[in-house]
């Protein structure tokens, strides 16, 4: 019974999560480690938080996204490292008493409790008088838009509605930081994208922090404010969902998030470029000739580099464009080998001379298919140096 | 009802009869007997309450009645307690060193014969010169029942997702209060049903208890198994009527507390 009592920081009271000191991180993740037998589900990763963003962690399954979320909601211990909320270092720290809440992936809503009764049971916790647990419930169900189904039991409601309790339920002891496990992963993609604004527009006007685990890119990157990208227990990758897609910084990044082209090739650093090419680099690929590039912002330290370019990037044309422009100066001919219709964009795959494969999604911007390509046509495909992105091998 | 290639074909209802027929007949033959008028056993000399007016004077007989719902009683809450607290540490405790051991020696009973279980604890009480009554016939059917429950309670433990209890921890209840204010409600229906099934046990067992019982403390099965070794009177027949109707009403009773708690769990029908 005395769990709480002990512990008056854990109150639910809105304004008693005190704010965080002016530069001190909300949190801070300081080199923290888990291992489970031999396997290092997170490894010496740190990270920092600043109060009031929408973070998502992104990785495929098996990254260790969701050990990092449990460690900071306290059912996984570190086993090295420091977990420092608002300074104060919440590692061993027990679930009940960290003034964070989480929403579990399965919702994990009481079967043998009302909605309201869900939504109450943090706060009968906290200790409020009945008064205000009676008002904050009703606040909830209003944010989250279940009026009228206070009295039912979780199994009478559809997906949506759960996903809204579980919602509300987390919410209502107003915690500094709440960490959303797959929230979406249940529901189907219409309701999936109407959700989505909504999670980010509650988290505006409520001001929280909020932390989302991810597997799914597009969700991360419509929400979140930043991404840290996850793989093998480690961060790839902390950026902004733009900064993420048009400036990764490994391979391994530009791959996993959104399509992308590779061309592998070498960077000569003694040739001495042209004088119409200031500040671009000329890579030598096998299969794809010279390619000039942008200057990247820190000098390649290896010779052995990828080229990379987004589909949408790379344009087509039925003859070779003008030379008059520094940004047709990348030009590959080739045959179309496939036309993916996707109704938005279509996507072409175009089969280089040299057997290389590259990927060109060009945006449908007018109804008539006028300026379509078809299988077996014969094609130029162009980019411009600003739109590669050089990575090391 | 059934129809269609659902329905039974004749030897499926021969078996299905024969097989009953194996299974209960005699049972029903002891019930239809606890009604005979006669004073002799196989003679049919009408129907009659008459034994059961003489089990119901019989001082004997009843002190040995109610010191069985007493040991059934008493043994099964007990038993209800410790194998609940054994399946939730099985389930829920993962990685605790000597986990196979202690599932192991939990479950022993299950496949131990009786004959050995009971006179192993009857060396146990004399070795520690425990007055052998009531209470050590208590304890040889806790150790009997427990791990009955245990496997119940575990059973509706694995269906419970383990994710609820982390949400009640992540909101404000430490271990304890979680288990009471989630965990527990969840699976009261299957506790209550191994209470039921240790009150059975209790209540039929013959073997430990004949071991482990003292003068004056007989149960219900050593006295009616005194009582037909000098000849069986139509008596018996009643006393085991009444025990079959309380057995088959607290089995009715598990299946509906189990069925109800499965409709509560998977239908939106509240209750």
């Amino acid at each position: 019974m005395s769990e709480d009592t002990r512990h008056p920081a854990r109150t639910a009271n809105s304004k008693a999560a005190t704010r965080a000191a002016p530069g001190v991180p909300l949190l801070r993740i300081d080199a923290v480690v888990k291992t489970f037998g031999r396997f290092r589900a997170v490894d010496a990763l740190s990270l920092d938080i600043a109060a009031g963003e929408f973070f998502a962690l992104l990785g495929p399954s098996g990254c260790g996204k969701t050990t990092l979320l449990r460690m900071l909601a306290g059912f996984e211990t570190p086993d090295e490292g420091r977990i420092l909320l608002n300074g104060e270092d919440i590692a061993q720290i027990p679930p009940h008493r960290r003034p964070v809440n989480m929403m579990f992936q399965s919702y994990a809503l009481f079967p043998h409790l009302s909605v309201s009764d869900n939504i109450a049971f943090g706060l009968k916790r906290a200790k409020l008088p009945a008064s205000e647990i009676k008002a904050r419930v009703k606040e909830m169900v209003a944010l989250v838009k279940l009026e009228g189904l206070e009295k039912r039991r979780p199994d009478q409601l559809s997906g949506g509605q759960r996903q809204r309790v579980a919602l509300a339920r987390s919410l209502a002891r107003r915690p500094q930081l709440l960490l959303l496990d797959e929230p979406l992963a249940a529901l189907d993609k219409k309701l999936r994208e109407s959700t989505q604004l909504e999670l980010m527009e509650l988290q505006r006007r409520l001001g929280l922090t909020f932390i989302i685990v991810t597997h799914d890119q597009q969700e991360a990157m419509t929400m979140a404010g930043r991404i840290g990208v996850m793989d093998a227990g480690r961060l790839e990758q902390v950026a902004s969902p733009r900064e993420l897609y048009e400036a990764p910084r490994s391979r391994w990044v530009a791959e996993f998030v959104g399509d992308i082209n590779l061309i592998e090739g070498k960077f000569d650093s003694d040739t001495e470029p042209h004088p119409a090419m200031a500040r671009r680099l000329a890579i030598a690929t096998g299969q794809a000739g010279t390619i000039h590039v942008a200057e990247p912002r820190q000098p390649l330290a290896k010779a052995d580099v990828c080229v990379a370019i987004r589909p949408e990037k790379i344009k087509l044309s039925r003859r070779a464009p003008a030379f008059d422009d520094m940004r047709t100066i990348n030009r590959l001919e080739g045959v179309i080998a496939d036309v993916g219709y996707l109704g938005g964009a279509t996507s072409y795959r175009i089969r280089l001379d040299s057997g290389l494969v590259l990927r060109s999604s060009i945006a449908n911007t007018a109804r008539l298919d006028t300026d379509a390509y078809s299988p077996g046509q014969r094609v130029v495909a162009w980019f411009a140096p600003e739109d590669c992105v050089v990575l090391e091998q | 009802m059934a129809s269609g290639p659902n329905q039974l074909s004749r030897f499926n209802v021969t078996a299905l009869t024969a097989g009953l027929a194996f299974l209960y007949l005699p049972i029903v033959i002891l019930i239809i007997y606890s009604f005979n008028a006669s004073r002799l056993v196989t003679v049919w000399g009408g129907w009659s309450l008459h034994w059961y007016a003489e089990f119901f004077h019989d001082q004997a007989m009843i002190d040995a009645a109610w010191m069985s719902l007493r040991v059934g009683a008493t043994s099964a809450t007990l038993a209800t307690i410790l194998g609940t607290l054994s399946a939730v540490a099985l389930s829920r405790g993962a990685g605790f060193r000597g986990r196979t051991l202690f599932s192991g020696m939990l479950y022993a009973p299950l496949v131990m014969p009786e004959v050995i279980t009971g006179l192993s604890l009857l060396l146990l009480f004399v070795a520690i010169d425990a007055e052998r009554g009531f209470w050590t016939v208590v304890v040889a059917h806790t150790t009997l029942t427990m791990c009955f429950v245990s496997v119940v309670v575990q059973a509706r433990l694995g269906t419970i997702d383990r994710s609820l209890e982390e949400s009640a921890m992540d909101l404000g209840c430490g271990p304890f209060r979680a288990f009471v204010a989630v965990t527990l409600p969840l699976i009261l229906p299957s506790v209550l049903a191994g209470w039921m099934l240790a009150f059975t046990l209790s209540l039929d067992d013959l073997v430990i208890a004949s071991f482990t019982t003292g003068p004056g403390s007989a149960t219900l099965p050593i006295r009616i198994y005194s009582e037909v070794r000098l000849g069986v009177k139509p008596e018996i027949n009643a006393i085991c009527t009444l025990v079959v109707a309380l057995i088959a009403l607290v089995i009715v009773a598990a299946s509906l507390v189990s069925k109800i708690s499965d409709a509560r769990g998977k239908t939106a029908a509240p209750l």
